[in-house]
């Protein structure tokens, strides 16, 4: 009874082999995409992520002044002033909304939403690190601030940001920049 | 002057350098501008006034200064 019953599996796989292994085969070759023997970079890697990072923080040393790079290392965000002196300003987090605010009585004005996916090699993942990602902002608001606006969704404050830390970090701010006026002089 | 570009995973990534004003220079650094915009990349120009930092950017080879050190290729803005 046991003979029979593992000779009729033997033949349904063999029968499935047949019947089903051509299209099987053919979508296992769909899922590989051309080009399979490059190099694939897995989605997140923390050790290349840091590295990445690290670099990142070297090109906006290089780029931004010195109080906007010791901003961003020991804040987390830089601020910088909208238009041409026009009692505003935004705060540039990374991958979070930029934050436009007074800059005169701190109130929040809105969020606006934008991001930079690198959509070039759509294999490989399109997360530019943290300090290029606001190196990008920076750059695009001094070299284009209504071009950069005109694109991003703009959305009252309290969308994305929470607008209670959002208020903290203005208080920081004016602390940080403070201590530094105290500490140079 | 440097083209550098952002690059997800990998920081700032050297693409090509080059003396604009040596001819052979200047074609390599104007092939690979070109490259980028096709790409679909924005391109900006680091500036300094003493202490003061800021960008320009650039649509096209000739409007960036013969003397930048360097252009920053990155992906182009989306509404998040």
């Amino acid at each position: 009874m046991s003979a029979l019953i593992a000779t009729a599996i033997i033949v349904l796989a063999v029968l499935a082999v047949v019947g089903f292994g051509p299209t099987v085969a053919e979508r296992a070759r769909r899922l590989i995409p051309k080009g399979e023997n490059r190099e694939r970079i897995p989605p997140y890697d923390p050790g290349r992520e840091r590295r990445a990072e690290a670099r990142a923080r070297e090109l906006l040393r290089s780029v931004v002044s010195g109080e906007e790079y010791a901003m961003y290392m020991e804040l987390g965000f830089i601020a910088v002033d909208g238009g041409e002196g026009e009692g505003y300003g935004y705060l540039l987090y990374p991958h979070r909304p930029i934050l436009a605010f007074d800059a005169d009585t701190g109130e929040l004005l809105s969020e606006y939403c934008v991001d930079f996916p690198d959509r070039s090699e759509p294999s490989e993942a399109q997360r530019l690190p943290d300090a290029d990602d606001v190196l990008a902002k920076w750059m695009s608001l001094r070299g284009g601030e209504r071009e950069l606006i005109s694109v991003a969704n703009m959305h009252v404050p309290g969308r994305q940001l929470d607008p209670a830390q959002v208020a903290r970090d203005l208080v920081r701010l004016r602390e940080w920049r403070a201590r530094r006026v105290r500490t140079a002089a | 002057m440097k083209l550098v570009r952002m690059k997800p995973g990998h920081g700032d990534v050297l693409l090509a350098e080059g003396d604009p004003a040596v001819s052979e220079d200047e074609e390599r650094l104007i092939a690979e501008f070109r490259r980028q915009l096709d790409l679909g990349m924005s391109a900006a120009v680091p500036t300094s006034d003493g202490p003061r930092r800021e960008a320009t950017m650039v649509r096209d080879f000739a409007e960036v200064p013969r003397d930048a050190e360097r252009v920053v290729f990155f992906p182009p803005a989306a509404g998040g």
